[in-house]
């Protein structure tokens, strides 16, 4: 089912004094995003990718086309706030985002802002705060927490609204190995199991991967999308486009221009092994 | 620097943690008046024993009030010399045109057990109350003012952002110290133009990085549908309780007490 | 090979004497030879930052000695500043510490504290722009109207015109994207090899690691766990994991192959590598 659809969507900035910047961010975009989907968005910086993730809540309105979610027009100021709680942003830097000093408080805030009653915040926040493991941190300070901590803690106050799909504008780009792991497997598990529509923006591919259909964006524009399977086999295109593909994927579409008889291309390194086992037994 | 904003809430499980933050806020503001209303040591007495009893009930160690006290000994100490000098009465000591006096004598030690009462009744509602409770309770207790216009949801706000930050931009600040250091910066030697020009690469990064966050938390309160005070719930309410009421009823006897043993006994202190 | 920096018993406590005390470096006893490029690697909170801030004296150890050439950095508190102009250190994410009207004055605030002046300040700056790939034109220009990726370059021009003998990076690659982090790595490598002094990075990416560190030293819970050829220390993976830290995957996919029976060389680090291995044993047997 179609969740949200971006109907020839474009964008550019205002002029900023006397830096005109004349090039459009986003040029004649259509994009749909179905319910319960787990998308990424891959693109390097620039690409105009978080200019997009901007508009999927209506914090950004198109200058050109419409962008729908679950059949509302971002475009109209008065369904701004269930916009906003049905589609949730979460941002890059996890500092940021906290706006109270108790971990719990923080959660709150955006069903205070909604006028939900105390007794259903409270439940939220639990929830909330199972849903991303952090339950036992509750009452901590946001500053003393780790910045995949920090980013949990952002996600569970988006949850806490109970959006239908929650939106990540590079969640990982400020964290070290172990936070960009506890992070990615917070929102697999928001996904998988409470079904909830995740847009991924990144510019790690090996994220990427974990997603059910990838959207690859250069200069404001899609430049291919499909399964992880069917981006990533286009290894030539991606890597003239300055981005990345799994070590994996890279070495088998090295040998199989060699001539080596691979037929897909692995994504991660057990595929990989089986598929070389496969040629050098 | 850290520890004098941020150490003051203190962890434990006693009844004046208990307490709701307006109830202690509302009592700490009577007890100010309290003992500038003492005019004998009997009165007073009754302020000090309240400051011991606040002090044991709260169950933080006294080594925490000694230690926020020493940061102010210095002017109680020079606060209290001052006094000596100031009164009337037998003269105990005469220097030149100073002479030291029973009234300076007994001025002194009222100021300074009123300093101290002053100190720990606040230090115990620091210590007892977290800030969010503390910004709470004075945004509830000064929700009258919005019939004066005065946007009080929005100075609370401001106040819990506050809290929440000036741990982030300190970090930010020794972060941004070091790093300048790295590049030769020398901050610790020179006159006042020169220490004061050395601030620069400190300030501006650390202006232009507060301006950054502020952005970026205004938009992601923004995301979370944030829109003033407006139809804004709270998943905290205060409510009082039993010991609030307890307090109360206690508060008056002392306040009772201590009209009657100003009126009764002879007045010491102006 | 001589040693240009020499730790001895080198200890840092944090809040020493008080509740809060944590042990983030313990009696740390390493050499780091002239010239050359050390990795250093370990996950959040093993003290790798500790340690790299002790060499030039910016953290005062707690116990324990950094010799530098052979003499004690902390011996003599007047001369700290010129040992942090020998021992540069650009710190994770540093373009917050921009603050100059220009880039190029910004650049200049290093080689200005060491008393540099005139024709001598203006070619330091100048070859240190060109050293991190910095167009001559953005000299003039506001630091804050760069982009992310001009601001990183910028900050750590501003680092490598104090000229020092070992350079640290702490995380120099953080937040830019792949396009960004791969071009930058290839500046800080092509500079070592020009001006040929010591590089210490330090790092989560293994991959980056993998591609330009010699030698690496692994660092878990405060100490020096591994210090050794970079081959020989990602042949130690099952080791690595237990710290939880990742090798490079095609490190991984090879070593797999390896256990499973392939005759490919121990301690491949990049595709090319691999690449050039599978294909040697694939043409060897006959079958390319």
């Amino acid at each position: 089912m179609n969740f949200i659809s971006v109907e020839n969507l474009s964008f550019k900035y205002d002029s900023d004094g006397e830096k005109l910047i004349e090039t459009s961010v986003i040029k004649n975009l259509n994009l749909r995003v179905n319910q319960g989907e787990f998308l990424c968005i891959l693109g390097h910086n620039g690409s105009g990718k978080s200019t997009l993730a901007k508009h999927f809540n209506g914090m950004l309105l198109p200058c050109g086309g419409k962008v729908y979610v679950d059949g509302m027009d971002t475009a109209d100021e008065k369904l701004c706030f269930d916009i906003r709680s049905t589609v949730g942003l979460v941002l890059q830097n996890p500092d940021n985002q906290l706006v109270a000093s108790v971990v719990e408080e923080d959660i709150a805030f955006g069903p205070e802002n909604l006028g939900v009653p105390s007794a259903e915040i409270r439940e939220r926040v639990e929830n909330a705060l199972k849903a991303v493991d952090m339950y036992d941190y509750r009452n901590h300070a946001p500053h003393k927490l780790s910045g995949g901590q920090k980013q949990r803690i952002a996600i569970a106050g988006i949850i806490a609204m109970e959006p239908k799909c929650i939106v990540l504008d590079e969640p990982t780009a400020m964290l070290d190995p172990r936070g960009r792991n506890e992070v990615i497997s917070t929102i697999t598990k928001l996904n998988r199991e409470y079904g909830i529509t995740v847009v991924l923006i990144t510019h790690y591919m090996d994220e990427a991967v974990k997603a059910d259909r990838v959207v690859v964006m250069d200069n404001g524009e899609i430049l291919t999308q499909g399964t992880p399977q069917q981006v990533f086999a286009q290894v030539d295109l991606l890597k003239s486009h300055c981005l990345d593909v799994p070590q994996a994927t890279e070495i088998c579409h090295k040998l199989k221009k060699l001539g080596v008889d691979i037929k897909t291309l692995p994504l991660d390194e057990n595929s990989c092994v089986d598929v070389l086992m496969e040629v050098l037994r | 620097m850290r520890d004098i904003v941020f150490g003051q809430y203190v962890q434990q499980k006693s009844i004046i943690h208990l307490m709701d933050p307006r109830a202690k806020l509302i009592f700490l503001v009577a007890y100010i008046v309290l003992i500038f209303c003492t005019f004998n040591f009997y009165a007073l007495a009754v302020p000090v024993i309240l400051a011991v009893v606040m002090m044991l009930l709260s169950k933080v160690s006294i080594g925490k009030y000694l230690k926020s006290l020493k940061m102010i000994i210095v002017v109680v100490i020079i606060t209290a010399i001052f006094n000596l000098f100031y009164g009337g009465g037998q003269v105990f000591l005469k220097i030149g045109p100073i002479s030291i006096t029973e009234g300076g004598i007994n001025n002194s030690i009222v100021i300074v057990l009123r300093i101290l009462c002053l100190l720990i009744a606040s230090e115990t509602l620091t210590f007892t109350t977290t800030p969010t409770d503390l910004t709470d309770g004075i945004e509830r207790l000064l929700k009258p003012l919005k019939l004066l216009h005065i946007k009080v949801h929005e100075i609370a706000m401001m106040m819990t952002i506050a809290l929440r930050f000036v741990p982030t931009l300190l970090e930010e600040t020794d972060k941004i110290m070091l790093a300048q250091k790295a590049r030769g910066a020398d901050m610790d030697s020179g006159g006042i133009v020169k220490r004061a020009k050395a601030l620069v690469p400190i300030f501006i990064p650390l202006f232009v990085s507060a301006i950054r966050r502020a952005m970026d938390l205004a938009m992601a309160m923004e995301c979370r549908c944030y829109h003033g005070g407006e139809g804004r719930t709270r998943m905290k309410t205060l409510r009082f309780s039993r010991v609030d009421v307890f307090g109360f009823i206690l508060f008056s006897f002392v306040t009772a007490g201590i009209i009657l043993l100003d009126i009764f006994l002879p007045h010491i202190v102006r | 090979m001589s040693a240009i920096i020499r730790t001895e018993n080198l200890t840092y406590t944090y809040g020493l004497k008080t509740p809060l005390e944590k042990t983030a470096v313990s009696d740390l006893n390493i050499e780091i030879n002239e010239g050359e490029f050390l990795g250093v690697i370990g996950h959040t909170g093993s003290g790798k930052s500790t340690f790299v801030q002790m060499l030039n004296g910016l953290i005062t150890p707690t116990k324990g000695k950094v010799y530098l050439r052979g003499t004690d950095i902390n011996q003599n508190k007047k001369e700290l500043q010129r040992v942090r102009f020998q021992v540069g250190m650009v710190f994770q994410y540093p373009e917050y510490q921009l603050f100059e009207e220009t880039v190029y004055k910004d650049i200049g605030f290093g080689p200005g504290n060491m008393g540099i002046t005139g024709d001598d300040l203006d070619r330091r700056i100048r070859s240190a722009a060109a050293f991190t790939g910095l167009k001559s034109k953005l000299l003039q220009k506001s630091p804050f109207d760069l982009s992310g990726g001009e601001k990183r370059r910028a900050a750590i021009a501003g680092v490598i015109a104090m000229d020092p003998d070992v350079l640290i990076l702490d995380e120099p690659a953080a937040g830019l994207d792949p396009q960004g982090r791969d071009n930058l790595l290839s500046q800080i490598l092509e500079y070592h090899k020009k001006r040929k002094n010591t590089i210490i990075l330090v790092s989560h990416s293994m991959e980056d690691i993998a591609r330009v560190a010699d030698r690496i030293l692994v660092m878990n819970r405060g100490k020096a766990e591994i210090l050794d050829k970079t081959r020989n220390v990602f042949a130690q993976g099952h080791r690595l994991k237990k710290m939880g830290l990742e090798i490079p995957q095609i490190t991984k996919v090879t070593q797999k192959l390896i256990e499973n029976g392939i005759p490919l060389p121990q301690g491949i680090l990049t595709v090319e590598e691999a690449y050039v291995a599978i294909a040697q044993l694939l043409k060897k047997e006959g079958r390319l």
